[in-house]
């Protein structure tokens, strides 16, 4: 469990919008679904999605049981400098799952 | 009893009744089409960017894989085979003969062996995520490229085994395979397009699974739609409707891993 | 925003419609939020502010070809500036067993009020999405959705 795809552009100027997109493996499995015995399967969802830059929040994105199994989620972030995006998933059955990418800002 | 999402059981009791209550007339398209050009835009471009289709979550696991040694021969699949580089092509031309084993494998098969004879290690169990992972990371190599299955004598009895299994009435709605594939495509099961049956994109993360899935796996899904006992998972009659589906394909695009509903 | 091209507004009359037949004649009676819920899930973020058509881009499908995976963007026209962003952006469902899908919290470094999640959708039914404004405004637009079912799903084994 825990392994994302995350994309951001390779480089971005500065004062720029861009897009970062990310993928997690996790079944957001709804707990209103019943499994093959008929008793219905505990809930197992992400509830929280959160985006640091630099070590500032600048997203953040609160889940339910209607997000489809392996989240995808998409947003904006203005490029300020060059250092780290880090992108943090925590949930059900303490699931927790982190991944930090490289932003290059240039002038 | 509480459904939700899915509908599994209303939606298979549907897979019947629009078919028995003849379908829609939509004018029959003669070319070959593949099933991504019935889905609709949006599902369309999940499958066409990489950072979006979550069939990549699979390639990217399948990537680990590659490199990790496994079994009592301590070996990876990259010690002996190299950069995934070489892999292209490799799942276009599959399923195909197995001299060792006298008879067709298809490409999932075509891994396991490697498991078992080459790393000797434990075969990876059909539908694992672990066997699905290295079969679309394979597959992936090979997106892009014609469907070019061999042309090998020794396949052709088998391929005209699926031609056979494909045009028989089985199940307790006495359909077949080809009565909806060929003499219905294009019209409408359900909410569903009947597509043309061309395997251009397996392994597929089929929204209905919420999860990737083979060929085999999406086979199954038609027999049980036509109250047909479905074949065991190791039965030759799956590779030898694959082999057919892969012929009949032929020169068509893969587009694996693909996305579909 | 809304494809409303031949080919989908033609599929969507096709849709068969035995499988609510089907639903009921097996007893299945899914749990589900109902308008009044999701009226007062909305009534919880917004409370007594004016809710205002508009601004507000709502995409998604309106033709669905399987409710487990929806693709959603929801983007909002405004100038994400210090002085006049959105702070926040809900996505509420009238059908699935509860009303709240999503809550985005962004600011101005967000550059962009723009967010593509996918959702799940139990049947068809309306979406509503809900932009907070660093001035304290709501703004809303709503969909549509048509939810087919998937044919020939799995083994029961
Ligand atoms: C010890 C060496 C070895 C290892 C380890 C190994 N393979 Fe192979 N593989 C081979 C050889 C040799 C062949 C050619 C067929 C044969 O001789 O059986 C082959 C054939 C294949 C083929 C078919 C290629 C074609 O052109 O038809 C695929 C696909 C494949 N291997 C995948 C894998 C994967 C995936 C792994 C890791 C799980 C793996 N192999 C591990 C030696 C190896
Ligand atoms: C009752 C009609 C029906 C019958 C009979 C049927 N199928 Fe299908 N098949 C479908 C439908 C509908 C889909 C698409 C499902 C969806 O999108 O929900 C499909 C999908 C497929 C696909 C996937 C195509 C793609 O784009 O990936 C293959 C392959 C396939 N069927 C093969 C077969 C084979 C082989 C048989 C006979 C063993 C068979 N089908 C019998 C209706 C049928």
């Amino acid at each position: 469990m825990g392994h994302a795809l995350v994309n951001v552009p390779a480089s971005v100027k500065r004062g720029d919008a861009f897009e970062i997109k990310a993928l997690i493996a996790h079944p957001m499995e709804t707990g209103f679904r019943p499994g093959p015995n008929g008793v219905l399967l505990p809930r197992n969802i992400i509830q929280r999605f959160t985006c640091t830059y630099n070590g500032v929040e600048v997203f953040s994105l609160t889940l339910s049981p209607a997000i489809a199994a392996n989240p995808y989620i998409a947003f904006f972030t203005v490029a300020t400098e060059s250092g780290s995006l880090t992108l943090r998933w925590t949930g059900d059955k303490d699931f927790m799952a982190e991944e930090t990418v490289p932003i290059t800002v240039t002038a | 009893m509480i459904g939700w999402p899915p509908f599994g059981l209303a939606a298979r009791i549907l897979c019947a009744c629009c078919v028995l209550v003849a379908p829609l007339a939509v004018a029959q398209d003669t070319a070959r089409r593949s099933g991504y050009q019935d889905m609709g835009r949006s599902l369309q471009a999940m499958q066409d960017d990489d950072m979006a289709n979550p069939a990549m979550l699979w390639v990217q696991e399948g990537a680990a894989l590659w490199t990790r040694r496994a079994g009592s021969a301590d070996k990876s699949c990259a010690d002996c085979h190299g950069d995934v580089g070489g892999m292209a092509g490799v799942a276009a031309r599959y399923p195909a003969f197995a001299a060792g084993l006298g008879r067709p494998v298809d490409l999932e098969q075509r891994i396991n062996l490697c498991r078992t004879d080459k790393q000797k290690a434990d075969a990876l169990a059909d539908e694992s995520r672990e066997l699905l992972a290295l079969a679309a990371y394979v597959a992936r190599q090979s997106r892009g490229r014609p469907i070019a299955p061999p042309d090998d004598a020794r396949l052709q009895p088998f391929i005209a085994a699926g031609d056979a299994l494909y045009r028989r009435r089985q199940g307790q709605l006495n359909l077949s395979c080809a009565q909806c594939h060929d003499d219905n495509a294009g019209r409408k099961l359900g909410g569903a397009t009947i597509p043309q049956a061309h395997p251009t994109g397996y392994p597929i993360y089929r929204l209905e699974w919420q999860g990737l899935g083979s060929l085999k796996r999406r086979l199954r899904n038609c027999l049980v739609g036509m109250r047909a006992e479905a074949y065991g998972y190791d039965a030759p009659e799956y590779v030898a409707l694959e082999l057919f589906l892969l012929s009949r394909a032929r020169g068509m695009t893969l587009e694996s891993p693909a996305v579909r509903p | 925003m809304i494809d409303t091209s031949p080919e989908t507004t033609r599929r969507a009359f096709l849709v068969c419609s035995t499988g609510s037949a089907a639903a009921l004649a097996l007893g299945v009676a899914p749990a589900q939020a109902t308008p009044e819920s999701l009226d007062a899930a909305i009534k919880a973020v917004v409370g007594t502010a004016r809710l205002r058509a508009g601004k507000v881009t709502l995409d998604l499908p309106p033709l669905v070809e399987n409710g487990n995976t929806v693709p959603m963007t929801v983007s909002v026209d405004s100038p994400m500036t210090e002085s006049d962003h959105v702070t926040a952006i809900h996505v509420f469902n009238e059908k699935n067993p509860q009303p709240h899908v999503m809550s985005a919290t962004l600011g101005p470094r967000a550059g962009k009020a723009k967010v593509s999640v996918r959702i799940k959708l139990n049947d068809s039914q309306k979406v509503v999405a809900i932009a907070q404004t660093s001035a304290g405004e709501f703004w809303t637009a709503s969909a549509d959705v048509i939810v087919t079912l998937a044919a020939c799903v799995e083994d029961p084994t």
